[in-house]
């Protein structure tokens, strides 16, 4: 085949995947602002998609803030290093590795699940069940997801910032032999209320993105088991692709000036 | 070749239907008349447009081409809004029944009532259960889930939840695809007893010959997405039609060819 043609095949199919997707985000946006409201669903979802997810970030964001205290220890002058551990610890979760972890943990679980449930839906015919009992897929499926995502994803991401600056200072107390009330006045002084918030922003971005990527490629999902692991596949990496890019989009906006 | 009624007797009446699905023409010109409170079963073989053409009655799927009236009324362009309450009027027993595996088996019956209709849980239930009745299902089948059941069980809770908010028209897709000879019958005798009962308009969608002389007041032909030939129940025998006459005897010599490779 030409080269040229292969190249063509390619640019095409991307260009209409995007906007299949746009179309479908934009189908999202306009029905979370329509009623009804399906609150019961939102709630179920919100266990799901954060409650659920709660042990996994935790212990990533345990184990990220320990290690980010011992690199930082091990990396920079270790005779000077309580007050830079601390800050550089506080920082660094709350500004990107608490989101950015936390948010890539969420879609492996969060949007693999919700392409995987709504993929089967999709192939068994209950996605057009719903449709007949005049009910709105939409609705009822996409909208509760989406937004319970984007609500709970910053409330994990906080709790997981807490966890994580904990993490740093059991290893930084306990391993290095830092003064306690030292590394937690150095943390309280240096952290400002902007590098919390700019994160918590971050992580309801990374929400919205990991419920559309995992209702998109469930709503699309074709061809059995096959197509519906497929879909599961495509959601975790495109929803982690895209939480990265995305990352950097918002670093660029919120610490530019 | 299509059914003809009265003007005021047609419940749903497709014309000039054209779909494709990139370059493969599922329907064809496609026209269909289903007269009002009868039951009209569409027979043809697989891949011959059968689903399609329901679906884009439903509005799952849109054509790219043509009218469909329900009641007088076109549904191929209307709103979301303006759909969702046409389908109101919609119940349908899918293929493999389709039923919410999320939920328990009474809540899929009366979910059309909780969620379409607004109907409160409690008065729901109770209606679903008394649904399920009908279905020949006890009480206590109510709080299991799908996943528990028979094939034949889950096909009679899709009958429930198709009957369940009373509609004018019922669909049935594919009715006894799966099931025991005996289990098919039962299931016809049901549709045949659910739409008597309702009084409702009935298009079912079949390959399987039994089903369609038991549940038929007519029978239309599809074949390459085309409606090739209709008449009353009594008249398929006699069709002079060579496809039908091939497809009801279960021929594999015809005019009708299978890709199938030769050994």
């Amino acid at each position: 085949m030409n080269p040229l043609a292969i190249i063509g095949n390619v640019v095409i199919a991307a260009l209409g995947e995007t906007g299949r997707l746009s179309v479908f985000t934009w189908k999202a946006i306009t029905h979370i602002l329509r009623p009804p409201f399906y609150w019961r669903l939102i709630g179920e979802q919100m266990m799901r998609i954060g409650y659920f997810s709660l042990p996994v970030v935790a212990l990533t964001a345990f184990f990220t803030g320990g290690v980010l205290a011992l690199q930082v220890y091990y990396g920079s002058d270790q005779f000077n290093s309580e007050s830079i551990v601390a800050t550089i610890v506080a920082l660094g979760i709350t500004r990107e590795l608490g989101p950015v972890l936390g948010g890539l943990m969420v879609a492996g679980r969060a949007a693999a699940a919700i392409a995987a449930e709504l993929g089967t839906m999709r192939v068994t015919e209950q996605i057009d069940a719903l449709s007949t009992l005049s009910t709105n897929p939409f609705k009822y499926l996409v909208v509760p997801r989406v937004v319970a995502a984007v609500i709970t994803l910053p409330a994990l991401v906080f709790i997981g910032d807490v966890i994580g600056i904990f993490g740093g200072f059991v290893v930084g107390t306990q391993t290095l032999d830092f003064n306690a009330g030292v590394y937690i006045k150095t943390t309280v002084d240096f952290l400002e209320l902007d590098d919390l918030t700019s994160g918590l922003i971050k992580s309801s971005v990374f929400g919205f993105i990991i419920a559309m990527m995992g209702c998109y490629q469930g709503f699309h999902s074709r061809g059995g088991a096959q197509g519906v692991g497929r879909a599961t596949t495509n959601a975790v990496v495109n929803s982690s692709i895209l939480i990265l890019a995305a990352n950097y989009v918002m670093t660029s906006l919120f610490f530019s000036s | 070749m299509n059914i003809s009624v009265p003007a005021k007797d047609v419940k749903i009446e497709l014309k000039n239907v054209h779909k494709r699905f990139g370059q493969k023409v599922v329907l064809h010109d496609l026209a269909l008349t289903v007269p009002k409170g009868k039951s009209l079963v569409v027979i043809g073989g697989s891949g011959s447009g059968k689903s399609v053409m329901l679906k884009c009655i439903l509005g799952i799927i849109r054509p790219e081409k043509g009218s469909i009236k329900v009641d007088g009324k076109d549904v191929t362009r209307l709103s979301t809004t303006d759909r969702e309450k046409t389908l109101t009027k919609f119940g349908m027993l899918f293929q493999n029944a389709a039923l919410f595996d999320s939920l328990p088996v009474w809540e899929n019956v009366a979910f059309g009532l909780i969620q379409g209709r607004n109907m409160k849980r409690k008065d729901a239930k109770e209606i679903a259960i008394e649904k399920l009745g009908q279905v020949g299902l006890t009480t206590d089948i109510g709080d299991l889930y799908p996943a528990e059941l028979s094939g034949g069980m889950q096909k009679r809770v899709g009958l429930a939840r198709a009957i369940a908010t009373d509609p004018e028209i019922i669909f049935f897709d594919e009715p006894t695809t799966g099931l025991d000879p005996i289990m098919a019958d039962v299931i016809n005798d049901l549709i045949v007893n659910s739409v008597q009962k309702l009084g409702a308009t009935a298009l079912s969608i079949t390959h399987d010959m039994a089903s369609a002389r038991k549940i038929a007041d007519y029978i239309a032909m599809i074949y390459k997405g085309e409606i090739i030939w209709a008449g009353t129940r009594d008249e398929v025998d006699n069709s002079g039609n060579e496809y039908v006459d091939q497809f009801i005897h279960g021929r594999a010599d015809g005019p009708i060819k299978m890709d199938v490779l030769k050994p």
